[in-house]
């Protein structure tokens, strides 16, 4: 990508004592993402961001922002900012002080300070608030001072830790909102560093699904959800039923395979023949059906678990050989409900095209 | 344990020992040199007694206080006890940082190697001292090998300052190690990831945040230097005597206690002055918690 505004190129990072965080990482963020890096703790992201920001040394490879290799640059003078988990609002200085102080400590003029600061403080609506001290705000508020205090510094990248996580829910939807708008305001490439799914899959345009310290796959959000590429990414984005296969021959783009406790039937998918193979299935793409359905693939089970959501349940059907398959049913009347009890014997079916074959 | 209204029997039980300890042997004694200090020795016969006193005859030993030359020597105590804690505060402040930011494994070490000497007696130290500095000492002996020397190291004012932030460094390694090990790296990542360089993230960013350890440094090894008697008396010699060295002699040499209970009361409240100042700087610094 010639656009890219970070290239990552080969990067890796061993501790000493043996650790290697991040290994052999290579990506390219395109200028105007919203990038995600999304992973489980201790995926390497946290270790990857450090490295973006100038906190931490590669140990080989080269991270390329805006064109200039990074290698000698410490982070003060990176055109990267950060919004730390913690937010790390300095407790000793205003909400004003705290968003010039990155322009203070540049050298800018007091004037231009004043200036930019109040512009960053009507960004984020904190101007009311410019005389407080952090520990008379709200986390919320909290958050909202550490971004315009990165923001303020007009970085070419912003980095956010885990930007949701210590909101409550109702705040986590405004700022979701919030850092979407902003992110398409000012133009700057966002850059969130997360554990969790949905922080990442409701703002990114793009996601890095990272685990073990490497890259498992970079799609948008639909196309991770709907066309994993391994039994990782497939589990760990949403909820999946993974049913182990066994791939007798090839026929063409299709491969004729064995489902654990389903039965024979012909998949898409460039499999290996005699290989062992997961499919996965996403629990809403499954039909719960009370007379034989006459779909291709059908099976019979008792439901073991239905679990009220209100707008949905999930039901979990306990069918041969040990399968247990989710199901998220709609409650898509008001007096129908799931339509299923416990112990209650059904069928659960599925479109084929809705099967994802799975090599890895 | 909720409050002492909720359970009063473990309040009493616990808190009646000390309580009558303190009363005996510190608040009563404390009384009595109060009351001494506007005391005068009696005379008896057309002689002063060397036992026997008229209590309460007045102002008499806090004025003879304020004669230009104990005023002379209060002031030298301050300058020396403030000059030894400023030393203090900038030999300390590099101690502590290091051994946060050193391996876990090693920071038990490291703290047990300043508290150390602490468990030395303190004459043993302070001649321990000596026989580095004195003219013949181990310094003057190396410094002989390169041509330097002999120097006259002791019994002067450096040698009382450097005594003092030696004996009394780990009160403030302490709390500094304290706060610096509480203080969240993340602000000086922050402060770094702002476009601050190292020098500015420290004066900006961490010695505001570690404010409350600086202070409860300075207090503690302050208010000691003030009153220390031993270190100014055996490395200062008659060059450099501290109030506390007048005071000891008030009592013993010059058996005049009732003027020795004038001075003790004058640097006590000279420390509560120190404590006040510090109680006002915790109420102005609201938001770093002191």
């Amino acid at each position: 990508m010639s656009d890219a505004i970070v290239s990552i190129r080969n990067v890796t990072k061993a501790f000493p004592g043996g650790v290697t965080a991040v290994d052999n990482v290579s990506l390219d963020i395109a200028q105007n993402e919203f990038f995600a890096l999304l992973g489980p703790s201790g995926c390497g992201k946290t270790t990857l961001r450090r490295m973006i920001s100038g906190l931490e040394t590669p140990t080989s490879g080269q991270i390329v922002i805006g064109g200039e290799d990074m290698a000698f640059t410490p982070p003060n003078k990176r055109p990267t900012n950060m919004v730390f988990q913690s937010y790390a609002v300095f407790p000793h200085m205003t909400v004003e002080q705290n968003v010039g102080y990155g322009l203070k400590v540049t050298g800018v003029a007091t004037d231009e300070i004043r200036r930019r600061v109040g512009e960053a403080l009507d960004m984020v609506k904190l101007t009311a608030l410019a005389a407080r001290k952090p520990d008379q705000m709200s986390g919320g508020q909290r958050q909202r001072v550490a971004l315009a205090r990165a923001l303020v510094k007009r970085p070419k990248v912003l980095l956010l830790d885990e930007p949701l996580s210590a909101l409550d829910a109702k705040l986590r939807d405004d700022m979701r909102m919030e850092l979407t708008r902003l992110q398409e305001t000012v133009g700057i490439t966002f850059i969130i560093v997360t554990h969790d799914q949905d922080e990442a899959l409701s703002m990114a345009s793009r996601i890095a699904v990272m685990d073990k310290g490497a890259v498992q796959q970079v799609a948008t959000p639909a196309e991770l959800y709907e066309h994993p590429r391994s039994r990782f990414v497939a589990d760990f984005i949403g909820k999946v039923n993974l049913i182990d296969a066994r791939v007798h021959r090839q026929i063409g783009r299709k491969i004729d395979c064995e489902l654990k406790g389903v039965g024979r039937m012909e998949l898409a998918s460039d499999g290996l023949v005699g290989g062992q193979v997961a499919v996965a299935v996403r629990p809403e793409k499954l039909k719960i059906a009370i007379a034989e359905p006459a779909s291709a693939i059908r099976v019979q089970g008792r439901v073991r678990d239905v679990a009220y959501y209100g707008d949905t349940s999930h039901v979990v059907i306990e069918a041969a050989d040990g399968l247990d398959l989710s199901v998220n049913v709609q409650n898509d009347t008001r007096l129908g409900g799931s339509g299923v009890e416990r112990g209650q014997t059904v069928w659960v079916h599925w479109a084929p095209e809705d099967s994802i074959v799975l090599t890895e | 344990m909720e409050n002492w209204k909720q359970n009063p029997r473990v309040f009493w039980t616990l808190g009646i020992p000390p309580s009558v300890w303190l009363l005996a042997f510190f608040i009563i004694p404390l009384g009595f040199l109060f009351v001494m200090s506007f005391s005068d020795k009696a005379i008896v016969d057309g002689q002063v007694s060397i036992t026997g006193y008229d209590y309460l005859t007045g102002f008499t030993n806090y004025i003879r206080a304020f004669d230009p030359l104990y005023l002379g020597i209060m002031w030298k105590s301050v300058w020396i006890s403030a000059l030894a804690t400023a030393l203090c505060l900038l030999t300390a402040y590099p101690i502590a940082f290091g051994i946060c930011f050193a391996k876990d494994k090693w920071k038990p070490l490291l703290l047990l190697l300043v508290v150390l000497p602490f468990w030395i007696n303190l004459l043993i130290r302070t001649y321990a001292l000596i026989a580095v500095f004195r003219t013949q000492g181990y310094l003057n002996k190396i410094l002989g090998w390169v041509g330097l020397g002999p120097y006259e190291m002791l019994y002067n004012n450096f040698a009382v300052v450097f005594g003092l932030v030696y004996v009394y460094m780990p009160f403030m390694v302490l709390p500094l190690y304290a706060t610096i090990e509480r203080l969240d790296k993340s602000y000086l990542e922050a402060s770094l990831d702002l476009g601050g360089s190292q020098f500015q993230t420290f004066m900006r960013v961490t010695v505001p945040l570690t404010m409350p350890g600086i202070v409860s440094g300075v207090i503690l090894v302050f208010i000691p230097c003030l009153g220390s008697f031993l270190t100014p008396d055996l490395l200062g010699g008659a060059n450099a005597l501290m109030i506390g060295n007048v005071i000891e002699r008030q009592f013993k040499a010059a058996n005049d206690w009732p003027f020795g209970a004038a001075l003790s009361f004058l640097l006590m409240y000279a420390t509560f002055g120190a404590l006040a100042l510090r109680y006002l700087f915790s109420l102005r610094s609201k938001g770093v918690d002191v």
